[in-house]
């Protein structure tokens, strides 16, 4: 890759033609024009993100999965069914061609897989040194199918807190990836879309009053910002919280706790008690959420506090992480 | 999973908790020393499965906690050099110094990395020949084995740009230096079951006989902790004072005699001040004679700053086992870990993290069905 790439002249049209059209294969993208003209029918919803994960290829994924996925999951979490994706790449000079190729591959598997298009984009090139070799945003249209709003207002006291499977395997994938633990068995990322299960779940007519993606932060930032938000609490049974065994010898080695360990394809959703059974046997029909079970439940207060019953039966509070996370010295 | 979940068992647990209950006719102070065992104790709830009257206090033995603070400043003044890179553990990155942490270092330019074995700042050092790579080596005997097995290899293999910020303690020394504070409230302690898996607990035997106080190498699971309670509350009760062991799938009484040996090899026993507490003689580990090339305060020269402590901090006190953490005004409220007014709040082995980080900022009445 080179700074000509990005440079809006011949090489730049070469790149897009050549690479880029090829790799998404979308009617609305040969059109060669200046954006998408998309029809939408009734509310949509509308989010970005960027992904700037190092290493961009790790056990489970890419930096490209993961730009689907991700933005698919957060259109999902707002109760729509995710249509549209942009997809804006910032490239670093020297980047292997065949590396840019794997990851537009590997996006295209995973819109398909996800139900979504590909269908307007942008490409600069920056300095090598600038930029960490790839870094992606990608931006999503859903058109909300969920028949009451989906946020944390929407939660209630007696909800009950569903998660969709395993935590931490994302968090500690792309770290051992990273720093070269060479850890016995290869965790993989668990990043995939979640759209299937929610939409199954609006459509059995469960009453989903929030739903929320597990990613930075794990599970713990995410009940905090929901009760914070909602007013209310929520406790968490740690002792139901499915961690598989490789994800916590890494933690307890790292002195992590699973909680707050990213994750790239699981959710929570916060149903009406009297759903709670039938939403988790919806969830469990899918692969992506064949774990999934009753791991808490809303209460009236204190607002914005979360805790969690541990492994002896006592309470113990749950925050969000402070800073970044950082392996203990012994 | 495996060798955890044994040790995690509520029901056992409250067996123990029962059976410490029966045996406990008066009040008792224990101290555990261990930093991770202090976790494992707020995180699991284990002092509130405790009969009343049995009081757990919290020990120095968070190694970030009490490396001084003059450390830090030279940690941070080395790695401005634009020929260094400074390799810390992770933890030591949010440390404030006099005048940031290394983090902040890090914001400005400094080439700060954070590894995971000492052995790879070696192999940095390998792969980056211009450059003077710096091992910033705290931690208590447990950490010390493998920071020593670091300089031994550079010098095997006649490294000319790697150097080590050597900043080590030794626990005996520390709780002799408690024992002997007038007023101490210490009747027993939960020994650090990972320092005596590789130093033994050979050198705990004069301190129990001398000063009179049971005690129990311990382990950091919960019920490892609430056996080494009850095995120290036996003792209390029954007017015995002498070293147990808990921790016996890990600990044997001499130790591990290789990773002794390569500390005596590389290691020398110095003086040491301890951030919170003050100067304790012998207390610390420094590069041996035959390792001072290596020693990047000779290399760089070095700065001494007074220990400056916010007023209203009682980290001191809370090290030395004489206050916890939510005696202080200021826990929670004007301390928190993003706002951090001493170091047993920013480390992640601290008490004052631990105490916000399992029970919030005001605790307990955590309720729930």
């Amino acid at each position: 890759m080179q700074l000509a790439h990005g440079g809006g002249g011949r090489a730049m049209k070469q790149l897009i033609d050549l690479i880029i059209r090829p790799a998404f294969a979308d009617p609305e993208l040969d059109r060669c024009h200046d954006g998408a003209a998309l029809a939408v029918d009734g509310p949509v919803a509308f989010t970005t993100d960027s992904y700037v994960v190092r290493p961009i290829i790790f056990p489970g994924g890419d930096i490209g999965s993961l730009a689907v996925n991700g933005t698919v999951n957060d259109l999902a979490m707002c109760g729509a069914r995710p249509l549209y994706l942009s997809v804006g790449l910032i490239l670093e000079e020297g980047l292997p061609i065949d590396t840019l190729r794997r990851v537009l591959a590997s996006m295209h598997k995973a819109a398909s897989a996800a139900g979504v298009r590909l269908v307007t984009g942008d490409t600069k090139v920056v300095d090598h040194g600038k930029a960490d070799r790839i870094f992606v945003n990608t931006a999503g249209l859903g058109r909300i199918v969920a028949p009451t709003p989906i946020g944390p207002s929407s939660v209630r006291a007696g909800d009950a807190v569903i998660l969709s499977g395993d935590i931490g395997r994302h968090g500690i994938a792309v770290m051992a990836a990273r720093e070269g633990f060479g850890f016995e068995t290869t965790i993989e990322s668990d990043c995939a879309a979640v759209t299937n299960p929610v939409l199954a779940l609006l459509e059995e007519g469960i009453a989903v009053h929030c739903l929320r993606d597990l990613t930075r932060g794990g599970l713990a930032s995410a009940a905090v910002e929901i009760a914070e938000t909602a007013g209310l609490a929520i406790v968490l049974d740690e002792r139901a919280v499915p961690v598989r065994d490789d994800v916590a010898a890494a933690c307890e080695l790292l002195g992590f706790d699973p909680l707050h360990v990213a994750n790239e394809g699981r959710f929570i959703a916060f149903v009406a008690p009297e759903d709670a059974d039938r939403a988790v046997e919806v969830l469990r029909h899918h692969p992506v959420s064949a774990e999934a079970l009753v791991a808490g439940w809303v209460e009236h207060g204190p607002s914005g506090r979360v805790s969690c019953r541990g492994a002896l039966g006592v309470m113990r509070a749950i925050d969000m992480l402070s800073g970044e996370q950082l392996p203990r010295i012994c | 999973m495996k060798f955890r979940d044994e040790y995690r068992d509520g029901v056992t647990a409250r067996r123990f908790a029962a059976a410490i209950a029966r045996v406990v006719t008066r009040p008792w102070t224990l101290m555990e020393v261990c930093g991770g065992q202090t976790h494992a104790i707020v995180r699991f709830g284990i002092d509130e499965l405790l009969p009343p009257g049995l009081t757990l206090v919290h020990g120095p033995g968070c190694p970030v906690c009490v490396t001084p603070v003059e450390y830090i400043d030279k940690a941070i003044e080395i790695a401005r050099r634009p020929e260094v890179i400074l390799c810390s553990f992770g933890d030591m990155l949010r440390v404030p110094g006099t005048d940031g942490d290394l983090f902040t270092a890090k914001s400005r330019g400094a080439d700060v990395r954070i590894i995971y074995s000492p052995l790879d700042a070696l192999a940095i050092a390998r792969a980056a020949p211009t450059r003077e790579v710096v091992f910033f080596a705290v931690g208590f005997e447990t950490t010390a084995p493998a920071n020593a097995m670091a300089a031994y290899r550079a010098k095997q293999e006649n490294f000319r740009n790697f150097s080590m910020l050597v900043s080590h303690v030794l626990v005996p020394p520390a709780m002799c230096s408690l024992l002997e504070a007038p007023g101490t409230r210490v009747q027993g302690f939960l020994a650090a079951g990972h320092v005596c898996t590789v130093m033994g607990f050979r050198q705990y035997e004069p301190i129990a006989a001398r000063f009179g106080v049971p005690i129990v190498v311990t382990g950091f699971e919960p019920l490892d902790i609430l056996q080494g309670i009850f095995m120290c509350v036996c003792q209390l009760e029954r007017g015995r004072a002498v070293v147990e062991n808990q921790y016996s799938r890990s600990v044997r009484r001499d130790g591990n005699g290789p990773a002794q040996e390569i500390m005596r090899e590389v290691f020398q026993v110095v003086p040491r001040r301890w951030r919170g507490i003050g100067d304790i003689v012998e207390s610390g580990l420094g590069l041996a004679e035959s390792y001072g090339d290596f020693d990047a305060e000779r290399r760089f020269g070095t700065v001494i700053t007074d220990e400056e402590m916010a007023t209203e901090c009682i980290s001191g006190l809370v090290l030395r086992g004489e206050h916890k953490p939510p005696d202080c005004p200021a826990f929670g409220t004007r301390c928190t870990p993003e706002r951090p007014l001493g170091v047993t709040m920013v480390s992640s082995e601290g008490a004052c993290a631990a105490y916000y980080r399992y029970r919030g900022a005001r605790i307990p009445t955590v309720g729930g069905r």
